[in-house]
């Protein structure tokens, strides 16, 4: 049987299938993952011309080469992205934002996102998945999701269930923006650090590590004096949350934190500045900017609207 | 009964119930959290409670934090109500493979092993909370004859399955995953178990829980 399917040849450095996220689950210990980057997940759907809810594949860094089985088919990769598209021997240089036909035997190489980390590739159908709660977000580390809860491995396969017979070109003008001043709220334990440490944390510089994933990104920096004690009794935890442990390096958790954690939270990342922050390369040099709630939601309003605009002219 | 609620960045509500770690304050936590679970409030996509505190996270799409601070302090908790909590026995199994700080426990607490096991096994424990990884609950109050602090240097692995303690409390590892908490015994027991379309996760917060010590020929053949 010819099932319209693609074929890894190489499965790239974290390639893994995300939707929206998986909601109700925090207090068993299941975080709520999901694309990092909104709004280029539901752009890459909207190109395609899928509900913006369906699943996609976000890689990091290096992202899967590709050979594609079956009916035509449209693609389209979001995000700041060098890719290729090899169709027997003519190699054409992909364009993010904009729509691709695929067509049997062709390969999709996407190479590596540009001075970003995370870019996203949805096809124009569905992908053949297991959703689980209500998600096919992968969580890699408690094998939660599509693909048993793994990430995409060589010479795997995945399958189509249905294609999107319109294969209509779409294109959308945009360019990621990338940012510096990541805006905060102050955390819950704010008063737990000396004035010397609330002063560093607004005001210098810090840097993004390497050891940095889907579950959390890690600083360096002046240290941060803690001046309450370092362990507070485990709690809640957000997506956003910056905690900082003794040893004075703040955390900022992402899509798959944790969901109880034990260190002071001396600030929240609003929701607007998350896309973008998710998209910083480790080496990157940000510093902190204080917001309050009112503006915060303003601003997360200002991008959603932003967002939708940017959906609404595909 | 929440002694103060403020936000937690621009998606959630910080609930706090204060600083002390006790069934009783936990209590009033698991009861704002089955309370709102149960209203199925428009906006609210998470709950976390944990020892003292509930952080109750919204869709900003849909929501805001004004609107569920207000229906959150407009809801009516009985604090009479009972908890319905489930009870639930956990074999354990405490063979050398498996107990694999045993001796260090018995010289850091000065007392025998078989003491330990005496003021832990059949002793009931009240979960706190679940989390930190899929489904590890965490249960108190152990005994105080058998508190002591983490490993220095936590483990890499702890197998799944692991009971640890550590100050007042005990969990289960229902993953394998890197952990510093004292490893006295393994349960044959699912602890979690992803499959499972609902209620993945055996013991949720406010459920009680007795450890029951088997045999190793009884956790060879334990069938769920």
């Amino acid at each position: 049987m010819n099932k319209n399917h693609f074929e890894i040849i190489r499965a790239g450095v974290n390639s893994t299938f995300q939707d929206k996220g998986r909601e109700n689950f925090y207090h068993i210990g299941i975080p709520f993952s999901g694309a990092m980057d909104n709004r280029n997940y539901l752009i890459a759907n909207k190109l395609v011309g899928n509900n913006l809810e369906f699943p996609v594949l976000e890689f990091a860094y290096q992202g899967p080469l590709l050979k594609y089985l079956g009916e035509k088919i449209n693609i389209a990769i979001t995000g700041d992205v060098s890719f290729k598209i090899k169709k027997g021997s003519t190699v054409i240089d992909g364009i993010c934002y904009q729509t691709f036909t695929l067509e049997n035997g062709d390969e999709l190489d996407v190479i590596s996102t540009n001075k970003s980390v995370y870019g996203y590739l949805a096809v124009g159908g569905e992908f053949d998945l297991k959703f689980q709660w209500l998600s096919c977000s992968t969580n890699t580390k408690a094998n939660i999701g599509a693909n048993n809860g793994k990430k995409l491995e060589n010479n795997q396969k995945i399958n189509l269930l249905k294609i999107n017979q319109n294969l209509n070109y779409k294109k959308l003008n945009y360019i990621n923006t990338r940012i510096e001043n990541i805006r905060v709220i102050k955390g819950t334990n704010f008063d737990y650090f000396s004035d010397e440490g609330k002063k560093i944390f607004f005001e210098k510089e810090f840097t993004i590590s390497k050891l940095t994933d889907r579950m959390g990104m890690r600083l360096e920096g002046p240290n941060i004096e803690n001046i309450v004690d370092t362990n507070i009794k485990s709690e809640g935890l957000i997506k956003g949350v910056i905690q900082v442990p003794a040893d004075g390096n703040p955390i900022i958790m992402l899509s798959d934190h944790g969901t109880i954690g034990g260190y002071p939270k001396i600030g929240v990342v609003i929701s607007a500045d998350y896309d973008k922050l998710v998209q910083l390369t480790p080496g990157s040099k940000v510093k902190f900017k204080e917001v309050e709630l009112s503006s915060a939601e303003t601003l997360f309003r200002l991008y959603d609207l932003e967002t939708q605009n940017l959906i609404s002219q595909i | 009964m929440i002694k103060n609620i403020s936000n937690l960045g621009d998606a959630a509500l910080y609930c706090d119930f204060g600083n002390e770690v006790n069934k009783e304050i936990n209590t009033k936590v698991i009861r704002y959290f089955k309370s709102i679970k149960k209203d199925n409030i428009e906006g609210i996509n998470n709950l976390t409670p944990s020892y003292n505190k509930l952080i109750v996270s919204f869709d900003l799409n849909k929501t805001s934090y004004k609107e569920i601070k207000k229906k959150v302090e407009n809801l009516s908790i009985n604090i009479n109500e009972d908890l319905l909590n489930k009870k639930i026995e956990i074999p354990v199994c405490v063979e050398e493979e498996f107990s694999l700080d045993i001796k260090r426990l018995e010289k850091k607490l000065k007392i025998n092993s078989e003491k330990i096991y005496e003021n832990f096994f059949d002793k009931n424990f009240f979960c706190y909370m679940t989390g930190f990884i899929a489904g590890m609950p965490f249960l108190g109050d152990l005994d105080v004859n058998l508190r002591a602090k983490r490993l220095e240097t936590p483990r890499v692995k702890v197998p799944k399955g692991s009971i640890g303690i550590t100050e007042q409390f005990a969990n289960i590892y229902t993953f394998e995953s890197p952990g510093g908490w004292n490893i006295i015994g393994n349960t044959p027991l699912n602890i979690f178990n992803s499959f499972k379309e609902v209620d993945p996760n055996l013991i949720n917060p406010g459920d009680l829980v007795l450890f029951k010590r088997i045999t190793k020929n009884q956790y060879q053949n334990y069938n769920e």
